[in-house]
């Protein structure tokens, strides 16, 4: 138990008593528990715990708290209110249009690897909102899915990619 | 308060009670019950519920929904919607008036492991018939409550009402709705015919899948409950030969002095670290020094193969039809090959998981096994209790393709948490899961197939050698100290009958297994996706594109000229149809990129399924890149087709990474491929396009789903390489070193 830190997560500020070299993943997870960043690999090989940190995907299994400082954390849990705020939108949706898209493509199988899909997926998004299959494939071919779900992960981004388009 | 099993024997009955959520009182703290939004109480009590007793299977409740209660897990392939789907069918209920249970030991029918891609083959017609005897109890409660007979009498979503007389009904809620039917279960009721179905044979969605997009849904990594220490366990970086297991030399507990909450967990061999903060369980496990006695009796990667041919084995004639001798000695074009497959590991993407809450005298394990009641019989071995007094809860976890390490961990979680007399949670690290895998076993045949001038094969040998599936976990082989043991086999444990040369009308046929010993210097071994299917395949198929070839035949019609079987020859012309299948025409050219296509046939032990791989290889790198792949299945009445398209979609990128990529290696002493660096899996950039093929045949019984396509489409991207380069690879995974090697050979 080290002295406690102020974090700031999901727009909130939260207090966590870990010491500095925890990885963020196991205070997300235990302290907050919060369920969209889990535990893969912990070697960062995977993206079954990323996370946005200021915006950028991070894997969170070997990020140490201590380098969080003043950095804003959003889990799978806040992306909804993320993406809302990244397009003036006055109310988070329940879902982003990356996760209805999911659900829209029945892509999933088991779903553990699909916290880093999501996460990664709208981080494309946000910064290139009308991607091509190929910077698709780019851009995720960090993230491992065992199941074999990639085909439709690809399809269905491209279809929330549609979706954003035509909302803008 | 402790989330436990004692004081909380609810019967049965109160489950029904419950209608909608089923959440009654269970003594589990504020925070437990958060993260299970789904959670059931937990019945202790008789070993397991009678399943002669329609209360069983279903429950009716009064706000006119069912609940089905169902023996199979959830592993992300929709077996828990799809047997919804039956029920449904049968009861005349709509998707959002049924419902299941979480599967748990006691309380859930016991209906085996959710295994063999069976739990629509194996245990759809249970649930079926119960739904039906339910549906036929219900109408003659309501035929005289409304003084009907129950001829006069329909029936839509859950409303009995009189033919011609809508105003008079009843709903099945107000027939029993909170009581059980006390009525025997006699599978005797009459079913449906599929000509009257609405929901089976419709692409329903999967009730699991919102939840997964939404991160609401609770894998067993999520599991916490109150007062729990997390636990980790001990081993050396990599197992080694099953036999000798690992023994413990020396243990150095002030190695870890310095993280103040930890504590060393030692039961013979088995050693393990808890702790109340995760990350303090994490690093005492990395910084415990242990010695350890790993001899070194492994051939290693390389002389694996030689090994087993050399082995003593127990043979066995698996088939033997008409002469071979004579039909190899008539034949026009005779083949004969040797092929090697590799150890190939499940890796779930999350290491396994598990959380054991034990106490003097009940216990409490949540695990993501394939089967609760083996689980169960596993956990009491290592505790020393009886299994009536232990309740295993499933909780899906990451995707485990077989018998992964998911009762490994239970067994590790149940033995930590009696030492520590606390609730521990079990994460395997990422090196435990690939490291101390029941890898899918290696394979070595000898194939032999004749044909004569016209193209007819004649004669078909196939000698296959691999060692049986692990009988003891390895935490058990630790603690206990339990001989390491192997099964005595079952149908997926030796040379296939359903898949080798099975499709094809061959009139001399042997098929010999070779059963190598693999507990003195191998590795134990299991069920793996697909289970040995995909050498099978590799060899037995690339064997057939050779003869065609010795026969001047284009591989698709050599095929369809030998099959008789309507079934195969269906999936055969769809896969074909699909991928717009022509013969090649002309020379091999010879550029840098090559292209090829290959195309066969195989299955696991039922179904039928075939396959198409475009390829593209690199000559000067060796690497092959898969464009395109097709994979086609007939598995008979297809529940949900939606379903099956995922799951073919899956298998084929399964089998793409499978074929070109995933081997476990190993040097005299351990294991080495620990992470997905060194056992890497396809990725996004090598993704190819997938193009699935449902061919459905509503009026035929349920097969399976879940693995068939996994063997053809291995053979399909080896024949496509002959096809591209005209070299053929005898040993996979078709790594870019292999190919290349054989390309300057060539």
């Amino acid at each position: 138990m080290a002295n406690p830190v102020q974090i700031r997560v999901n727009d909130r500020s939260v207090s966590v008593n870990s010491t500095p070299d925890t990885p963020l993943l196991y205070v997300l997870a235990n302290e907050l528990q919060l369920n969209g960043p889990r535990f893969g690999c912990g070697l960062a090989q995977c993206g079954s715990c990323s996370v946005l940190v200021d915006g950028v995907e991070t894997r969170s299994c070997v990020t140490p708290l201590s380098k969080i400082g003043n950095k804003s954390v959003t889990t799978l849990e806040g992306l909804p209110a993320w993406y809302a705020r990244q397009h003036n939108l006055a109310q988070a949706p329940a879902l982003t249009p990356v996760q209805q898209a999911f659900i829209d493509e029945q892509a999933i199988q088991c779903g553990y690897c699909y916290n880093g899909m999501t996460v990664k997926a709208n981080e494309l998004l946000s910064k290139t909102p009308q991607p091509s299959a190929a910077q698709i494939r780019t851009a995720m071919n960090g993230h491992l899915c065992r199941c074999g779900t990639y085909p439709r992960v690809i399809k269905a981004i491209l279809r929330a990619a549609q979706k954003q388009g035509e909302r803008a | 308060m402790r989330p436990i099993a004692s004081a909380n024997t609810f019967p049965r009955r109160d489950l029904l009670k419950a209608g909608g959520a089923l959440l009654i009182g269970v003594a589990i703290g504020k925070r437990a019950r958060a993260q299970e939004p789904d959670g059931v109480a937990l019945v202790l009590g008789p070993d397991q519920p009678d399943q002669k007793s329609l209360d069983t299977w279903i429950a009716i409740h009064a706000d006119n929904t069912a609940t089905v209660f169902v023996g199979f897990v959830e592993l992300g392939q929709g077996c828990s919607t799809a047997l919804l789907q039956l029920a449904a069918e049968e009861l005349d209920l709509d998707m959002a008036q049924v419902k299941t249970v979480r599967l748990e030991s006691h309380t859930m029918p016991n209906q085996g492991g959710t295994v063999a891609s069976a739990s629509i083959q194996r245990g759809g017609p249970r649930i079926r018939s119960a739904a039906a005897e339910a549906r036929q109890a219900l109408l003659r409660m309501a035929s005289e409550k409304l003084n009907t007979p129950v001829e006069r009498l329909t029936v839509e979503k859950g409303v009995v009402s009189v033919m011609g007389e809508p105003q008079k009904s009843v709903m099945y809620g107000a027939l029993v709705g909170g009581k059980p039917f006390h009525l025997p279960y006699t599978g005797k009721a009459p079913l449906k015919s599929f000509r009257d179905y609405k929901l089976v044979g419709t692409r329903v969605p999967r009730k699991d899948i919102p939840d997964k997009a939404a991160g609401k849904y609770v894998h067993m990594q999520h599991v916490r409950v109150p007062g729990m220490l997390h636990g980790r366990v001990v081993r050396p970086r990599g197992q080694g030969a099953y036999g000798s297991g690992a023994k413990v030399l020396s243990v150095d507990e002030n190695s870890i002095a310095d993280i103040s909450g930890a504590r060393v967990i030692r039961k013979r061999d088995f050693v393990g670290v808890v702790a109340p903060n995760e990350w303090d369980a994490v690093r005492a496990a990395r910084q415990l020094k242990v010695t350890w006695d790993q001899p070194p009796v492994l051939p290693g990667t390389e002389g694996m193969h030689q090994q087993m041919r050399a082995s003593k084995t127990i043979d066995r004639v698996v088939l033997n039809n008409g002469d071979i001798a004579a039909g190899f000695s008539g034949a026009a074009h005779v083949v004969k090959q040797t092929y090697q497959g590799p150890f190939q590991v499940h890796a779930p993407f999350g290491p396994n998981c598990a959380l054991a809450d034990l106490q003097a005298d009940t216990a409490l394990v949540m695990c993501s096994t394939q089967n609760v009641y083996d689980a169960r019989r596993k956990v009491a071995e290592v505790v020393g209790m009886p299994v009536e007094k232990i309740t295993i809860r499933y909780y899906e976890g990451s995707g485990t393709y077989g018998r992964s390490c998911y009762d490994d961990a239970a067994q590790a979680a149940a033995i930590l948490s009696q030492a520590a007399g606390k609730p521990v949670r079990v994460q395997f690290m990422r090196w435990d899961e690939h490291g101390w895998g029941n890898f899918g076993p290696a394979h070595l045949a000898d194939v032999r197939i004749a044909c004569d001038a016209s193209g007819k094969l004649v004669a078909y040998e196939y000698h296959g050698w691999q060692n049986n599936w692990s009988t003891v976990e390895t935490s058990q082989q630790l603690a206990l100290g339990t001989p390491a043991g192997e099964s005595t086999g079952s149908v997926s444990q030796e040379v296939s009958p359903f898949n080798l040369g099975a499709m094809y009308l061959i009139p001399n046929m042997q098929l010999v297994n070779h059963r190598v010993d693999g507990v003195p210097t191998s590795f134990k071994t299991s069920n793996l996706r697909s289970p040995l299917d995909l050498s099978f395949s590799f060899a037995s198929e690339q064997t057939i594109d050779e003869v065609a070839l010795l026969a001047g035949l284009d591989p698709y019609e050599f095929r369809k000229r030998n099959i008789k079987d309507e079934r195969w020859l269906g999936v055969l012309e769809a896969v074909a149809q699909a991928a717009q299948w022509t013969p090649r025409k002309g020379q091999r050219p010879s550029a840098k990129v090559v292209t090829g296509r290959g195309i066969a046939l195989g299955t696991h032990t039922s179904s039928w399924a075939a396959a198409v791989a475009e390829i593209e290889v690199d000559r000067e790198t060796g690497k092959i890149v898969v464009k395109h792949i097709y994979g086609a299945i007939d598995a008979g009445r297809t529940v949900n087709p939606a379903f099956v398209e995922n799951q073919i979609s899956g298998m084929l990128v399964q089998a793409v990474s499978r074929t070109l990529k995933e081997e476990v290696t190993f040097n005299k002493t351990n294991v080495t491929s620990l992470d997905w660096h060194s056992y890497p899996i396809l990725r996004f950039e090598e993704c190819p396009d997938v193009t699935p093929i449902v061919v459905q045949r509503m009026d035929q019984p349920s097969g399976g789903a879940g693995e068939e396509v996994l063997g053809p489409a291995t053979a399909a991207i080896a024949n496509a390489l002959f096809d591209a380069t005209g070299v053929r690879l005898r040993e996979y995974p078709l790594t870019p070193a292999r190919v290349l090697a054989s390309l300057q050979r060539h």
